[in-house]
């Protein structure tokens, strides 16, 4: 359950970012998520209800894309859909993927804040 | 009024900053570090037991660290060998992080140390997301819990450097199916070099050590595709970048146990 442990490094993260800007309430984090990240999105959203309490992020929405996994095959140079669980070999050449393109994402793309009245 | 600021920054990327430094550090003054992955009871403890006393007859100045939720067992049986061990309880997380084991380091870890073993909770899936700023990562399975354990934890399988069968001796009586086994792995790690040991007959150690060794004189671990994709942010390539302002700054250098 290190879901608990990233939803606290969001919330950390997004606050941060808040005091910077001077904003007084996140409203949404952004985060997209990849297939292989081997995070649970459920789990994810669940943990951050817990981890934005008494925080800026009260009341913020964690809003999740999730990014499927994708390798490339060096023998064809062709890309394709590794599934889950993972097939790391070219459906066409059957030879192993020279590496995986996207599917490891775990990463926050925006925050939206509210600023205070002026 | 509203706001939305673009960030791109990986949630584990203060993780990954710090492990990278710590694997920089330490292979500068001649220090690798293995980490063993594996779920509870899979025989890590006793495969490093011996593993830690033959690099003692070969007088190689090793060291051990090992992480529990609770009791110090383990770090009563692997001091047994002679090497420095320590216990880390992590009271309760399931996993190692990579300031948590720096803190554990500080002052702790003999400079000459040329391995240093770092042995995880028992737990193959949270563990898998965190790098420690191992040189190689060891991922462990006993013949008795499956062929298909690398399709249920592609992650910790499919990020491994080395992978060890423990218990090898049993695996005819359990009827471990040797070849499901390796199509299954390949599946998820094309190439991952595989070990298969026993503590019982000492199968395998003497490979394992030199596997060590040969990794410590620089020999350049198995590439796993997984390990390929960025994680985002920063690390992306072609990424937007320009957080290098996020960076926490570099820790002070690790002071050494004489």
């Amino acid at each position: 359950m290190h879901e608990l442990s990233l939803a606290t490094a969001i919330v950390e993260r997004a606050a941060e970012t808040a005091r910077r800007h001077g904003a007084t309430t996140v409203t949404a984090v952004r985060l997209r998520v990849g297939e292989m990240a081997g995070v649970v999105p459920d789990a994810l959203v669940f943990s951050f209800e817990v981890a934005r309490e008494g925080t800026v992020l009260e009341s913020a929405r964690l809003v999740v894309e999730e990014v499927p996994a994708r390798a490339r095959c060096a023998g064809c140079a062709a890309d394709f859909a590794v599934g889950t669980p993972p097939f790391l070999w070219c459906p066409r050449c059957d030879r192993p993927a020279q590496a995986l393109l996207s599917g490891r994402e775990l990463e926050i793309t925006g925050i939206e804040l509210q600023e205070a009245e002026t | 009024m509203c706001k939305v600021v673009d960030v791109r920054q990986s949630v584990l990327a203060k993780n990954d900053h710090l492990a990278d430094a710590l694997r920089t550090e330490l292979t500068a003054r001649g220090t690798t570090v293995v980490s063993l992955l594996s779920s509870p009871g899979s025989g890590k403890t006793a495969l490093l037991e011996q593993v830690l006393a033959r690099m003692g007859v070969r007088g190689v100045p090793v060291a051990a660290l090992t992480a529990d939720l609770a009791t110090e067992n383990d770090a009563r049986r692997l001091a047994r060998s002679g090497a420095p061990v320590k216990q880390v309880l992590t009271g309760g997380l399931c996993h190692l992080e990579a300031a948590q084991l720096r803190a554990h380091l500080e002052g702790w870890l003999p400079g000459d140390t040329r391995l240093l073993f770092v042995e995880n909770v028992g737990n193959l899936v949270c563990p898998a997301s965190y790098d420690l700023g191992e040189t190689l990562r060891v991922t462990l399975m006993s013949v008795t819990e499956g062929e298909d354990k690398p399709l249920k934890y592609p992650l910790a399988f499919g990020l491994a450097h080395l992978v060890v069968l423990t218990k090898n001796d049993i695996a005819d009586a359990v009827d471990f199916d040797g070849a499901a086994f390796t199509a299954h792995l390949a599946r998820v790690n094309p190439e991952v070099p595989v070990l298969r040991t026993s503590v019982r007959t000492g199968e395998g150690v003497q490979a394992l050590v030199d596997h060590f060794l040969a990794v410590a004189d620089g020999a350049v671990p198995h590439r796993p595709r997984l390990a390929s994709a960025p994680r985002g942010g920063a690390h992306a390539p072609g990424g937007t970048g320009g957080h290098h302002h996020d960076r926490a700054p570099a820790p002070a250098p690790l002071t050494s146990h004489q």
